[in-house]
Parts: C-alpha cells; sequence; structure tokens
C-alpha cells in the first residue's frame, strides 16, 4: 500500500466515523427545539422531562462529534499538503467561516444548554437550544459549500503552472453558490433531520416495546414521527435535485452511480446489480430506458456513458460508486414506506398497539446512518480520480513529505482509539436509555426550571 | 497591493492569525493547565469542582483553534500546508490528545465507580499536559526553522522536532498553563480547595518563572536570530520588561487575594510571549534552514488579496458576534461553581 491509498482510506475512515454523530447532533436538536417549544407552550411537565433526558443524549453524542471533527481540519494539511496549497485560497474561507460562525455558535450556547438549566430563564435556554441547533446546521452548510466546491468548481482561476498551480477566488458568492451547494446542503440536512429523529423514534419505540414510560414516550415518538415523514418525503425530491446537478456537472460520476457505459440509446436504470469492469458492463435487475426518463423524462434520450471516458478518467472504484449509491436508494424508498404506514396507523390509533412495529423502528436508527454514510461514499467515491473536479488529480494531492510509515502508523492509531471511542459511546447511550427518563436525580433541583413553567402563565413575568 | 489603514492586506492577516492564536492560548491556555494541575488535587469532590470551574466554557476556548486553523489555511496556504505536513507524526499525537481530552471530560462522570474515574481523571490531566507541550514543541520549532525546501516540503526526519530549543519552549508553556490554569481555578473555588489551589499557583509559578529564564538564556545563546529584533529596536525591550513585571505581578496579586488581576497579568504574560515570537518573526512565518530564500514569508505565503479581503469582511462580522456571546456565557456562568445535578 502507498502514501496515497492510506492517505485516502485514514481520510474516509475517520470522517465517515465523524458523520456518525454530526447528524444525529443536527437532528436532535431540531427535536430538543420542538420538545422544549412544546414545553414552554403546555406546560406539561413531561415535556420538560423529554428535553431533559434528550438533552443528556445530545450531550453525549455532541462530544464525540468534537472529539472527532479537529482532526479532518488537520489532516487536510498533514495529509493533502498540495492539495491544500492548491485550494486554500477558495477553499480556506469557507472553513475559517465555518469555525466562527458555525462552531463558536454551536460550543458557546452548548454551554448554558447543559449546564444553565438553574443560571438563566426558560425563555433563554429555548434560545440557546435554538442556537445551538442553528450553530449545528450553519457548519454543515459552510463544510458542504467547501466539498461541493470541489465537486463543481465555481468562482475561481488557476494560476501557476504544474505543481506550482493554484486556484484563486475570483467570486466569493459564485464559490459558496456553486451548482451542487445548495441541493446537497438541502439533502445533507434532511439526511441530519432523519438519523436524529429516528433515534428518538428508536428510543421511544423501545420502551414502548418494554410497556415502559407509556405517555413519555408516545408523545417523543410522535415528535419523532412528524420529523421522519416529511424529511423522507422530502428526501427523495433533494436527491433527484441532487442526481440531475450530478447529470449535469459530473456526468462520469452518474455513470458510475447508475453503472451505465453506452452513450448511445436509451439509458437503463438497475434495481439492483454488478458492475463487471472488465467486461465494461452491467448486469442486474433493470427498468429499460428508466435513466433516461429520470434524466430526460424520455424512455430514449441518450445519456453519456462509462465508455465516453478514458480508462484513467473513470471512477476508480465502480462497485462502490455503484453499490452505496444504490443502497442509499433502497433506503430512502424503505424510509417512505416504514414513516407512511406508521404515520397511517397513528391516524387511526393503531400505531402503539403494534409491538413488531415498535420492534423494527428499535433497530431502524442504522437505516438513516447507514444511508447517510452510503450517499457520502456514493458522492465521493464518484468524484475520483479528481480530487478537485478535473482540476487536480487525488495521486497529485498527496503531502510530498510524508512517508508510508507515518500514515501507516496514525491510521492504526485512529484505528484503535475510534474503536476504544466507539465502545464506549455505545455501552454508554445503552446506560442511559436503560436508566430512561425517570432516573436523572434532576427534579430534585431543578426548582427554577420547573417553576418557571407556572411563573411565565403569570401576566406579570410576561417582560 | 491592496491596504488598510496603510497596512497591506497580508500584513492585517498576520495580525489576525497572532491574534486568534494568542486568543486561542489565552482561553484554553487555562483549561489545559487546570488539566495539567488536575491530578495535584485529591479529593473527589475537588476534582468535580475543577472539572466544572471549566465545563461550560472548554468547549467554546476550543474553537479558537479551529478558527485560527482555518484561518491559516485560508490566510497563508502554504504556511498550513509545510508546516502541518513537516509536523505529521506531533500533530496525530497532538490530535489524539484532543480527543482523549475532550471525552475524559465527558465520560469522568458518567459512572460512579472509582477506578472510571481515576483513570478518566489519568487520562484526562496527561492529555492536557501532552497537548500544551505539543503546542509549545511547534512552536519553539517554528522559532528555529524547519528544513524546508524551495517547495515548502520538510526534508528532515520525523525525530527533528525533538530539538532542545523546542523541548525547553514546550515545558515553559506547560509551565506558564500550568500558573493561568490554577490562578483561573483559585478564582472559582473557595475554603479547602482554594487555599489548597494558592499553594500550587505558587509552585507553578515558580516552575514559570525557572523555565522562562532557562529558556531565555538558551535563545540569547544558541538562537540569537530571536532577539535580533529586540536588539536592533531597543524600545522593544519594554517587552521582555513587561514579561517580568507581569510574572512578578502575578505572585504579588495572590498574595493579597486579588486573584482576577493575577488572571490578567498571566494572560497578559502569555500575549507578550506570543508577541516576542511575532516581533522576531515577523515578516517570515517559518524560516527554512537549509536557505533562506525559502523562508514562507508574509508576501510569499499569503493567499490572494481578493481572498484576504473577503476574510477580513468574515472576521469583522464574526469576531464581535463570537465576542458578545462568549462575554455572556462567561457572564452566565460567573463566580465560584456550585455542583447541581448538571453537573460533571
Ligand atoms: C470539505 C471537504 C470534504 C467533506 C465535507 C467531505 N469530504 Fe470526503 N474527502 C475529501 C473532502 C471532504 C477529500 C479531502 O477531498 C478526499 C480525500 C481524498 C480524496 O480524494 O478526497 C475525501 C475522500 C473521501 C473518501 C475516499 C474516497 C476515495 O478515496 O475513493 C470517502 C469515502 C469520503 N471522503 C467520505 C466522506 C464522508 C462520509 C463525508 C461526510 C461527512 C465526507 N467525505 C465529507
Ligand atoms: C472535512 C470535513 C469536516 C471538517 C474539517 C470538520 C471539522 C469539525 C470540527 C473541527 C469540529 C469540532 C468543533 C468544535 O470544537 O466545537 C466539528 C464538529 C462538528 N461537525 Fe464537522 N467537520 C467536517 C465534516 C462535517 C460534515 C460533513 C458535517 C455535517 C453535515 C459536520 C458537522 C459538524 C457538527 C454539527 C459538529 C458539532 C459536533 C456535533 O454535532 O457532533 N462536519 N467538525
Ligand atoms: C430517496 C432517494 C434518494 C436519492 C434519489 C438520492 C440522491 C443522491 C445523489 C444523486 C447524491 C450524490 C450527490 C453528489 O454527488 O453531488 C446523494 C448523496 C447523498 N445522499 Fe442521497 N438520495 C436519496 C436518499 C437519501 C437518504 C434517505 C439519505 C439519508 C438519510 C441520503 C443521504 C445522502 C448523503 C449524506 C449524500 C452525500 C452528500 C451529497 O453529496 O449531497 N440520501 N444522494
Amino acid at each position: 500500500m502507498d502514501v496515497e491509498i492510506l492517505s485516502r482510506i485514514q481520510f474516509a475512515f475517520t470522517i465517515a466515523f465523524h458523520y456518525i454523530y454530526p447528524p444525529l447532533s443536527i437532528g436532535l436538536g431540531v427535536g430538543l427545539v420542538i420538545m422544549e417549544g412544546m414545553f414552554l407552550k403546555t406546560k406539561e411537565p413531561v415535556y420538560e422531562k423529554m428535553t431533559r433526558f434528550f438533552v443528556k443524549i445530545f450531550a453525549l453524542i455532541f462530544g464525540i462529534g468534537v472529539a472527532t471533527g479537529i482532526v479532518m481540519e488537520f489532516e487536510f494539511g498533514t495529509n493533502w499538503a498540495v492539495y491544500s496549497r492548491y485550494v486554500g485560497d477558495v477553499f480556506g474561507s469557507a472553513l475559517a467561516a465555518e469555525g466562527i460562525f458555525a462552531f463558536a455558535l454551536e460550543s458557546g450556547f452548548l454551554g448554558i444548554l447543559l449546564f444553565g438549566w438553574n443560571k438563566v430563564s426558560p425563555k433563554v435556554h429555548f434560545l440557546s437550544t435554538i442556537m445551538v441547533t442553528l450553530g449545528s446546521m450553519f457548519s454543515a452548510i459552510w463544510i458542504v459549500v467547501a466539498n461541493s466546491w470541489q465537486q463543481t468548481p465555481a468562482g475561481y482561476k488557476i494560476v501557476g503552472e504544474g505543481m506550482e498551480a493554484r486556484a484563486e477566488i475570483t467570486d466569493f458568492w459564485a464559490m459558496v453558490f456553486n451548482p451542487s451547494s445548495v441541493e446537497r446542503i438541502m439533502h445533507v440536512w434532511i439526511g441530519a433531520f432523519l438519523a436524529g429523529a429516528f433515534l428518538i423514534m428508536s428510543i421511544a419505540a423501545w420502551y414502548l416495546y418494554k410497556n415502559k414510560y407509556q405517555d413519555f414516550s408516545k408523545k417523543a415518538f410522535g415528535i419523532g414521527l412528524v420529523i421522519a415523514l416529511i424529511a423522507a418525503y422530502a428526501q427523495l425530491v433533494t436527491g433527484h435535485s441532487s442526481a440531475e446537478v450530478v447529470e449535469q456537472y459530473q456526468p462520469a460520476k452518474l455513470a458510475a452511480m447508475e453503472g451505465h457505459w453506452d452513450s448511445s440509446g436509451a439509458a437503463d436504470m438497475y434495481l439492483f446489480g454488478y458492475i463487471d469492469k472488465k467486461k465494461e458492463e452491467t448486469v442486474g435487475l433493470k427498468i429499460p430506458g428508466g435513466l433516461s426518463f429520470l434524466t430526460h423524462q424520455d424512455f430514449n434520450a441518450p445519456v453519456t456513458g462509462l465508455k465516453a471516458f478514458k480508462p484513467e478518467d473513470r471512477p476508480g472504484s465502480l462497485n462502490i460508486t455503484f453499490q452505496s449509491y444504490h443502497i442509499m436508494i433502497a433506503i430512502g424508498m424503505l424510509l417512505i414506506s416504514l414513516t407512511s404506514y406508521a404515520a397511517w396507523l397513528w391516524r387511526r390509533n393503531k400505531l402503539f398497539e403494534k409491538k413488531w412495529l415498535m420492534l423494527v423502528f428499535v433497530w431502524a436508527v442504522f437505516l438513516p446512518q447507514i444511508a447517510n454514510q452510503a450517499g457520502w461514499f456514493a458522492a465521493e467515491t464518484g468524484r475520483q480520480p479528481w480530487v478537485v473536479y478535473n482540476l487536480l488529480r487525488t495521486s497529485d494531492a498527496l503531502s510530498q513529505s510524508v512517508q508510508k510509515e507515518q500514515v501507516m502508523f496514525s491510521l492504526i492509531l485512529f484505528s484503535l482509539v475510534y474503536l476504544v471511542l466507539f465502545m464506549l459511546f455505545i455501552y454508554l447511550l445503552n446506560k442511559k436509555i436503560t436508566h430512561g427518563p425517570w432516573h436523572t436525580d434532576s427534579d430534585k433541583h431543578s426548582s427554577r426550571h420547573s417553576d418557571m413553567a407556572t411563573e411565565l402563565s403569570k401576566p406579570s413575568s410576561q417582560s | 497591493m491592496d491596504t488598510l489603514l496603510g497596512i497591506d492586506y497580508a500584513t492585517w492577516w498576520f495580525l489576525v492569525i497572532g491574534a486568534t492564536f494568542t486568543g486561542y492560548a489565552i482561553l484554553d491556555g487555562f483549561d489545559l493547565g487546570a488539566g495539567a494541575i488536575h491530578l495535584f488535587l485529591k479529593k473527589e469532590e475537588s476534582r468535580r469542582i475543577a472539572l466544572n470551574a471549566i465545563g461550560p466554557v472548554w468547549d467554546g476556548n476550543e474553537v479558537w483553534l479551529v478558527i485560527g486553523g482555518g484561518a491559516l489555511f485560508a490566510g497563508f496556504p502554504k504556511v498550513y500546508a509545510s508546516v502541518f505536513s513537516a509536523f505529521y507524526i506531533p500533530f496525530m499525537l497532538f490530535l489524539v490528545a484532543l480527543i482523549f481530552r475532550a471525552i475524559s471530560i465527558e465520560f469522568r462522570s458518567k459512572e460512579p465507580m472509582l477506578w472510571w474515574r481515576k483513570m478518566w481523571d489519568v487520562s484526562y490531566s496527561i492529555s492536557s499536559i501532552v497537548i500544551a507541550l505539543a503546542l509549545g514543541v511547534v512552536l519553539g520549532n517554528v522559532m528555529v526553522g524547519l528544513p524546508i525546501d524551495a517547495q515548502g516540503n520538510y526534508q528532515g526526519t520525523t525525530l527533528d522536532f525533538l530539538n532542545p530549543f523546542a523541548m525547553l519552549t514546550g515545558v515553559t508553556t506547560l509551565a506558564l498553563f500550568m500558573m493561568h490554569g490554577a490562578i483561573y481555578l483559585v478564582m472559582k473555588t473557595e475554603k479547602r480547595l482554594y487555599t489548597k489551589l494558592t499553594i500550587i499557583v505558587k509552585n507553578s509559578t515558580i516552575f514559570f518563572v525557572i523555565s522562562l529564564l532557562l529558556l531565555s538564556f538558551y535563545t540569547l545563546l544558541y538562537v540569537p536570530h530571536m532577539a535580533e529584533s529586540i536588539r536592533c529596536n531597543s524600545w522593544l525591550f519594554i517587552i521582555p520588561i513587561g514579561m517580568v513585571l507581569a510574572t512578578a505581578n502575578v505572585a504579588r496579586c495572590i498574595s493579597q487575594q486579588r486573584y482576577r488581576i493575577a488572571f490578567f497579568s498571566s494572560a497578559l504574560n502569555i500575549a507578550l510571549l506570543l508577541v516576542v515570537v511575532a516581533v522576531n518573526l515577523f515578516p517570515n512565518l517559518v524560516l527554512s534552514s537549509i536557505d533562506p530564500a525559502y523562508n514562507l514569508t508574509v508576501n510569499n505565503a499569503a493567499a490572494s488579496n481578493k481572498s484576504l479581503s473577503i476574510m477580513l469582511t468574515v472576521a469583522a462580522i464574526g469576531v464581535p458576534l463570537v465576542a458578545v456571546y462568549t462575554t455572556f456565557v462567561f457572564w452566565t456562568f460567573k463566580g465560584k461553581v456550585h455542583l447541581d445535578e448538571n453537573s460533571y
């Protein structure tokens, strides 16, 4: 294994691990805003319980998200020095903006969200919850902008040549609103909402399955279900527009995601299958003309295929791109069916009687996680062999002074550390869930916050 | 070259990044220092109070490192790329230490078992020490210069970073943070713990003074270029004077129980230390020990003017905003620490 492959594995591994947590934080954040908002509105103590319970889970997830995030910011410089010199002028500003607009906001107010219950009024606390959630959504914006610029560069010019070449920014807003960023931010956000909503539902469903905390769990499940139902449908829409952008700006990626080889004639769509790289064909179950229809609303329109690209310009791991893309879409469809069915039962007051369905929801928490990971794997492996699309090849982007042994060392180090981290995370999460919302000794002391519920209703305190 | 108030953008950006890292050192410095002295506190209750003193703010403080890194990436991409790839192994260990510090704070309180808490106490303290040392070692190496070639690629070996000067800078940084962190904890505590901490402040101040003296002698003898600006501009001698006075003031204020002033004095100390470095480096950012022609300077390593002006706008909007709510957060948690059900 050479430096390139090791560095790619390391980047993929560290960011994929990081990406377990931020979507949960973002999605759970939205859930918390709704729960605490409900509490302030209805003053029902169960919503306060709910908020406090999920804040504890949020804290655990957020903590690991923060701990693993800094790694990538440094990795750009340590492993991808040529790339950093190349993109710094354009992309550094997005990263710095992320720090100053997003991370500062979330980590600042996080202190109040976690420790401020007895120090600030409920309204200020609610405001902090909103700020933390907004902060985490902003961080998704800036990092996805940076990544989208690599996918579909805009608002730059190239100066210098050979190893000295680099991109210089010419138009900040064109960089921010590069052709793929809006679609991808939406898609990433909604993917995060799904992840958070399914976590809420999974915990609630577990309690319901065990016949515990009925009232609490039904209400929490309801909140999760509403978010998930809307998000599942919305994800189809944003995913579809993402695919249109890919078709227009990264045809080789689309061809890899769809396993499409010939540029002439109708393009088929595979429901599932396998790419045979040697024979340059895809085998599997297909809808004839399906891809043509989806991209051009015409069953016979031609779509650029892989054969239109020189082999060295095609994505290298075609099957990873193809399979992960298909896994994501399959899960997308599954989520739509699952949430629609649950919502239908809910309206007929039959949802919580269905024990087996509760069990399905307990495990369904993994579906959005897998889809999120698969989506990024499809998007990122489909971008290869380019690190900046059509401008800089991944093999040219490495740090020149870093040796194989060093990367091997760090890769092993991170694998071990993350393994321990992940096991501790699961252990503590499980412990929090089994102890349940009533275990926390919080009500013993939280005089101020709960008193405020009554106080708020008095006209005098409505300043 | 475009200018703002008569100073060109690249120099502005040098100042902004310098200020960001100074802010980081002052803010996260007290968290790291508190972590470094953590094991000197023996009682469970004391340790909890010490942790909760930094609990609500440490993450916000660490963000200044993230901002500084991003600002360096954006403002001087070549420096970011060269320095980070040069220090591959130290940075990886630094990252692992950052991870361990974060999770130790988070995980410690989650189980009541003695061994569990001890384990995270040790991991918290060691990782804080490693972070402080690593920051100092990188600073020290930047001061002596790196073997980088014309492309900015590092030509040294992995172990070159452990040279005596850099290690001495590392130890000094650690001592400074320990003093700073101990003062912060004194401000947040009362009774027996308070008394205990005042003793730790005294000891860490002595530790700092000794390592600073050693570092100064070492610099004058072996790294004379670091003292050149001060030698040439005698008015800059005010900086070392300031450092000596600030350190003396720390000791004085502590014995008079005026710890807030002591805290500002040690913060000033941190700032002055970085000012010395900046004054002596400027206009260079990274010195090449192979050939001065390969130095990365404010002019040859800066991003384009367009990029720098965008970033200045971002900073002009962002920094006041951050300042407002950071103040709000610190103000919310002002005063002595009292444990409650939300505490670690
Ligand atoms: C702002 C930049 C950025 C962002 C937001 C992401 N990535 Fe990425 N990714 C890169 C910047 C990047 C990169 C630095 O440009 C890499 C390293 C090597 C390469 O080709 O691209 C990369 C490679 C890379 C690879 C390896 C692809 C290959 O070598 O074939 C995977 C699997 C991922 N990433 C996965 C992710 C995931 C799961 C993300 C979700 C959080 C993600 N990326 C966000
Ligand atoms: C290469 C890409 C990335 C880098 C360099 C990066 C960097 C970071 C850093 C430095 C932190 C810690 C901030 C702190 O100290 O408070 C962090 C946390 C976070 N990141 Fe990332 N990140 C990346 C990818 C992403 C993506 C793709 C998303 C979202 C879609 C994201 C969302 C977040 C969020 C919400 C947090 C707060 C912690 C949490 O919610 O778990 N990051 N990231
Ligand atoms: C339902 C049908 C879906 C379609 C048609 C779809 C389509 C797409 C496409 C075309 C991309 C690649 C975008 C690019 O490379 O620029 C993508 C990426 C991605 N998808 Fe999906 N997707 C769907 C469902 C989902 C679901 C359910 C999730 C998660 C819960 C998800 C999460 C992601 C993520 C995280 C990415 C990577 C970020 C990005 O490139 O936007 N997708 N999706």
